[in-house]
């Protein structure tokens, strides 16, 4: 993709400058107009923990978070969100110490291949910050626009509700 | 992705003046839609005006209802307290759709705006009068079976498939929209269309005019208004058929019913011959089932879709048994 990228030299100077904030850090892509959010954070800023799966918002996989709301990062362009701040994947643990989402997915085999999980972190959280699923059920129907072909489902709701319980950790 | 100009505008007319200068820019407002559209290459824009900065985005009371702005996003919307308290099926219809990181992208105007998930308008490969005007329409003897059984065409039988827009038919809403001549207000019964002859257009909107508002009057059936929607599975799918419903009741009696299903036809489908049925007769399982048969004879089902006719009968049945029990 990003061999592809460069060999549109032509277009250059239709390049747009897009601003964002990244897992705390500051960073300026240069980017074509057409370049979603999720190839710039891949190819342009090599952030590539978070997935392409279908690359039509029907999987789930490139979920992210922006401005504190739970997006998709394939339906949406870079350019877009100038100004931004975002957190991905890489972005959610404290140093070397695990966000307590991605511990409790160890804890409850909330994964085998590992593909869909970044996203399905990232939506948990941006769940969990919503506030608004109190039961396993309204868990259930608020996570699945993420899906795990694996069928991990149950360990990734065990392991939303574990934290949910836990006090609201973000 | 096929190369497009891309400019934001900070005003709504910064964005009809750079609209009115090219019949093949499109606004961007959420993205869902249309960049999924892009990717395809059914849609191909040669200009993209970001309108997303623009302060269309305040829900607010208004003298005759709700104003929803166009630009406020589907999540925003649905959770409003006054949208909950006021119009529980509003907030129910959109909580249907998507998924939340879709309802967290997608505005209210944009909604309205989403066009068929008909897969022979999606296959660029195949003919589709509303992709490519003229060419035929391939689901009329294809796989049929998510298709509409009424109001279709032989040019097409492609279903409207927002949810937000069955509750906004059934609450009487209207579209505000703003050109460079003047702001207009679309009633929505007029706002999305049937294909007649020209199946490439989906609603009224003109090219120049851009969504400003919804707006929503109040309405005495909140408390006895239901949305009931039918789907292959329990979440994120687009309807098979869905029914908006509002009671407007005098003890057991019915004073007026507002109807509006989806999945169903190419617009949002107000049932009329079943709010004709229901009016001013007992709130009761048999007038509910004779109004349901009332709206459904009407309707002409393709090769793989017989089963909605007894699908929406049901869904109507227990949209208003719903209702009337008063537990949205």
């Amino acid at each position: 993709m990003r061999s592809e990228t460069q060999n549109l030299n032509h277009l250059k100077q239709g390049d747009c400058t897009v601003n964002l904030t990244v897992n705390g850090e500051q960073k300026i892509l240069q980017v074509q107009p057409w370049v979603s959010l999720l190839d710039g954070l891949r190819d342009h800023l090599n952030l590539t923990g978070t997935k392409k799966g279908c690359d039509h918002g029907q999987c789930g996989a490139c979920t992210i978070i922006c401005d504190d709301k739970r997006i998709l990062s394939c339906l949406t362009l870079a350019v877009m969100k100038n100004g931004s701040e975002i957190t991905t994947v890489e972005g959610i643990a404290h140093g070397n110490e695990l966000h307590p989402i991605q511990q409790a997915f160890i804890d409850h085999d909330a994964f085998q291949c590992g593909y869909c999980t970044p996203g399905q972190l990232c939506s948990a959280i941006g769940l969990i910050k919503e506030g608004k699923a109190q039961t396993r059920e309204e868990v259930k129907e608020l996570m699945s626009g993420n899906l795990c072909r694996c069928g991990a489902n149950i360990g990734i709701i065990d392991a939303i509700m574990e934290v949910k319980a836990g006090g609201g950790h973000e | 992705m096929k190369p497009f100009k891309f400019s934001a505008v900070n005003n709504p007319a910064e964005a009809i003046t750079l609209i009115n200068k090219n019949t093949d820019a499109a606004f961007l407002g959420g993205g869902t839609n249309l960049l999924d559209l892009m990717k395809e290459h059914v849609a191909l824009p040669n200009e993209i005006i970001d309108i997303g900065n623009l302060s269309l985005k305040e829900i607010k009371a208004t003298a005759s209802g709700i104003s929803l702005g166009a630009l406020a996003k589907n999540t925003e919307t649905a959770n409003h307290p006054l949208i909950r308290k006021n119009f529980p099926v509003l907030s129910k219809a959109i909580l249907a759709g998507a998924s939340a990181q879709i309802r967290n992208m997608a505005t209210n105007g944009g909604n309205l705006l989403q066009r068929t998930r008909c897969s022979y308008f999606y296959d660029i490969a195949m003919p589709c009068n509303k992709r490519n005007p003229g060419s035929g329409c391939a689901a009329l003897e294809g796989f049929n079976r998510m298709h509409a059984i009424f109001g279709w065409t032989r040019d097409c039988v492609a279903v409207y498939p927002s949810d937000m827009a069955i509750a906004l038919s059934a609450l009487n809403a209207s579209v505000k929209v703003l050109s460079s001549e003047r702001e207009r207000i679309i009633p929505f019964r007029d706002f999305h269309i049937l294909p007649g002859a020209h199946p490439e257009k989906d609603n009224s909107l003109q090219h120049g005019e851009l969504i400003t508002a919804i707006e929503v009057p109040k309405n005495d059936f909140a408390e006895h208004s239901a949305y009931v929607k039918i789907r292959d599975r329990n979440s994120y799918a687009f309807a098979l058929v869905s029914v908006a419903a509002g009671l407007t009741l005098n003890g057991n009696t019915i004073q007026t019913a507002s109807i509006a299903m989806g999945g169903v036809a190419h617009k949002p489908w107000r049932a009329l011959n079943a709010e004709a049925y229901l009016k001013d007769k007992a709130a009761t399982a048999a007038n509910f089932a004779k109004a349901a048969e009332a709206e459904m004879a009407l309707a002409q089902p393709l090769a793989h879709n017989k089963f909605k006719i007894e699908m929406g009968k049901k869904a109507l049945i227990n949209a208003l048994e719903t209702a009337f029990k008063g537990n949205i």
